[in-house]
């Protein structure tokens, strides 16, 4: 908007009226129309002859320089255009070839059956492993934070046994496989046929058959629940390291209590660093638990492969599965972007008016629009009327300005 | 010196300093950073520790309220010997709870300011005074604005920290403190972390505190402040106090050729 209202009172500068907002000289790439273009932005003091420069020189220029300083109030006047990004355009323009060809093949291949996905999508059995899915996910990581807490708060404790059975237990689990783990537990009558409550090396008070004791949801539940101890652990860990030691300090000078101090000083700002791992965990582990299906406990998986077992569409209820898994983690996401909004005020990320943003992310139009004069004004300028009223969308010509 | 000969707690206390440091010594491993400190600062009185870096003075002043645990020696403030109880012939270390009692009664300010970045100027200076010592939030909400016009940052109390310039996020952690109504106020290099331009304006906040009759005790490099605020000013070097008496004696004619050195190079 500036420069509209600045370029007119500056004759001097700006001699024809079309091209000149765009293009300073020496940085317009397009080739043909930089001659173009060039002419009214050269002045027209006359010094040496170019050097040798091909046809087209001594067509457009016999008596023009090839370069002269711009006065002050020509690049006063002069719009500020952003770097263009050919590279940008190019990977976008291929990838959306690939998309597009995604979406063709998912439409036209019947093979997909999208029709049966339908029949099935909300069938009973497949909600029922929805929702077996869903619980088993839900325990698993209530479960496996409890625990990951009591070991990261062990990792960080005084106490050198402490400290080292929680790095022995997380390295230990990391190491074995989830798959491993679970058959372990579902196979545990085999080590222990018997397990027992009692006093260490002393009596026993209840008693119980290993075989009976774990059922498929169960070893499942303990297995995944480890497993997600063991991450969940060195996710809060780091998250409490990342919060300086001088909120400790001040919290301990104040005379606030250990345990407030962690709820209320160090927690909240460990949560940034910790909210974006756990909601991969959380992820991870809706999809993950899916390996249930090997000793047959109905998740949605596991569902789904019953009737496929049965009827042989496989690929259409892998697809109803998939969609399930889709579904649920958009919703995930979703809230997980809310919970880091949350945990991100007083931090300048993303925090609610607070002052100058270093960065913001430009969305998809805004991009567009700035990248516009790579072949905007370039095609435009042999039609010449055309640069103005494009570039007198107010949008258009601010963007880049104000980003800047 | 050696800490062994410690007397009684409470009963001679009530006349005598506000706080006294005997024989205090702390080393990391090999690293030796209080080589027994010998210090009172009576009530209402300011003392400013000087000294080169590594010379002792966080590390004393982190005794003081027991952000650190002394080796050997004691620190008493109002006649209760921090963080230990004293009892057959050994000073034992306190519950949590109860240094963290003690700790509320003695205010401190760091050079890095640490307000907590996630809480408002308001909710930074009502957390203690709510958690601790459970006065109504609306009453702390007062009291905390009154305490912001003091400090000169009426308006401000919505704000984040990250908002804030240096000085206001320092002047934030005067008022933070204040807001304890603390016996004792500990400095720690307040106006180290800050632009120049900055200096002045928290400088005169704890300035106003000094002549309102707060006793202090402030680890500073500004040398005219201390010669403007001090009522004693305590040269440290290697872990021991050098020097100590008004800061006429010890700014313009230091005896001590450490001290000597230390001044020529700041001043």
């Amino acid at each position: 908007m500036k420069q509209q209202e600045t370029s007119p009172a500056d004759p001097p500068t700006t001699g024809s009226p079309p091209a000149p907002p765009g293009t300073s000289p020496g940085d317009a790439p397009s080739g043909p129309a930089t001659d173009l273009t060039a002419i009214p932005v050269r002045g027209d003091v006359p010094t040496e002859d170019p050097p040798p420069n091909a046809s087209d020189s001594a067509v457009t220029s016999p008596a023009r320089p090839l370069f002269e300083r711009p006065s002050d109030a020509g690049l006063l006047a002069a719009r500020p255009v952003p770097r263009r990004r050919p590279g940008r355009w190019i990977s976008a323009a291929a990838l959306l070839v690939l998309g597009a060809m995604l979406v063709n093949t998912l439409v036209t291949n019947k093979r997909f059956e999208w029709g049966t996905v339908g029949d099935y999508l909300l069938r009973g059995p497949i909600l029922h492993g929805l929702e077996l899915t869903l619980w088993l996910t839900a325990a698993v990581m209530a479960t496996g934070y409890v625990l990951g807490i009591g070991l990261a708060a062990m990792r960080l404790s005084g106490n050198p046994v402490l400290r080292a059975l929680s790095f022995g237990y997380v390295w230990l689990v990391r190491s074995i496989p989830p798959l491993v783990q679970l058959l372990f537990w579902y196979e545990l009558a085999s080590l222990y046929p018997r397990l027992s409550f009692g006093i260490p090396f002393g009596p026993e008070f209840v008693t119980w058959r290993t075989a009976h004791l774990f059922s498929g949801v169960l070893a499942a539940y303990v297995a995944l629940s480890i497993d997600v101890a063991a991450f969940s652990a060195e996710i809060v860990r780091g998250g409490i390291l990342s919060v300086d030691p001088g909120q400790t300090q001040a919290a301990q000078a104040l005379g606030l209590s250990g345990g407030r101090i962690f709820r209320r000083i160090v927690l909240p700002q460990a949560m940034p660093a910790i909210v974006p791992a756990s909601g991969n965990l959380l992820i991870g582990m809706l999809k993950a638990t899916s390996i249930v299906s090997v000793i047959a406990v109905q998740d949605l998986l596991y569902s789904a492969q019953l009737i496929y077992n049965q009827n042989f569409r496989i690929m259409p209820l892998l697809l109803v599965a998939t969609l399930w898994y889709i579904a649920l983690t958009t919703l995930l996401s979703i809230g997980q972007y809310y919970v880091e909004r949350y945990f991100a005020r007083g931090t300048g990320r993303r925090g609610r008016g607070e002052g100058p943003r270093r960065r913001e992310p430009r969305g998809f139009r805004a991009v567009v629009r700035a990248n516009l004069p790579l072949f905007g004004p370039a095609g435009a300028r042999g039609a010449g009327s055309s640069v103005g009223a494009r570039s007198a969308g107010p949008a258009v010509t601010e963007l880049p300005v104000g980003l800047s | 010196m050696t800490g062994a000969d410690v007397p009684g707690t409470s009963a001679a206390a009530d006349r005598g300093p506000l706080v006294r440091v005997r024989g205090l010594r702390k080393s990391y491993g090999q690293h030796t950073v209080l080589d027994g400190i010998d210090l009172d600062v009576p009530e209402g009185g300011v003392t400013v520790l000087l000294g080169p870096s590594g010379s002792g003075k966080s590390t004393l002043l982190r005794c003081v309220n027991h952000l650190e645990r002394p080796d050997a020696g004691f620190v008493e403030v109002g006649g209760e010997i921090v963080g230990h109880r004293h009892e057959g012939g050994r000073l034992h270390e306190l519950r949590p709870r109860a240094v963290t009692r003690q700790r509320a009664r003695i205010g401190m300010v760091f050079q890095q300011f640490n307000l907590f970045p996630h809480l408002t100027v308001l909710d930074n200076i009502t957390e203690a005074p709510v958690a601790v010592r459970g006065i109504p939030r609306k009453q702390a909400a007062a009291t905390a604005l009154d305490l912001l016009r003091r400090v000169g940052l009426e308006g401000r109390a919505a704000a984040y920290p990250r908002q804030l310039s240096g000085g206001q996020q320092q002047r934030v952690a005067i008022a933070r403190a204040l807001a304890m109504e603390p016996q004792l106020m500990l400095f720690d290099e307040p106006t180290s972390a800050l632009d120049p331009e900055l200096v002045g304006e928290v400088l005169a906040v704890v300035r106003d505190l000094a002549v309102s009759g707060m006793t202090m005790i402030v680890v500073t490099h500004e040398i005219g402040f201390a010669r403007e605020v001090a009522d004693t000013v305590v040269f440290l070097d290697g872990g021991r106090i050098v020097e100590s008496g008004p800061p006429g004696t010890v700014l313009t004619a230091p005896r001590h050729e450490r001290a000597r050195a230390f001044l020529s190079a700041v001043l």
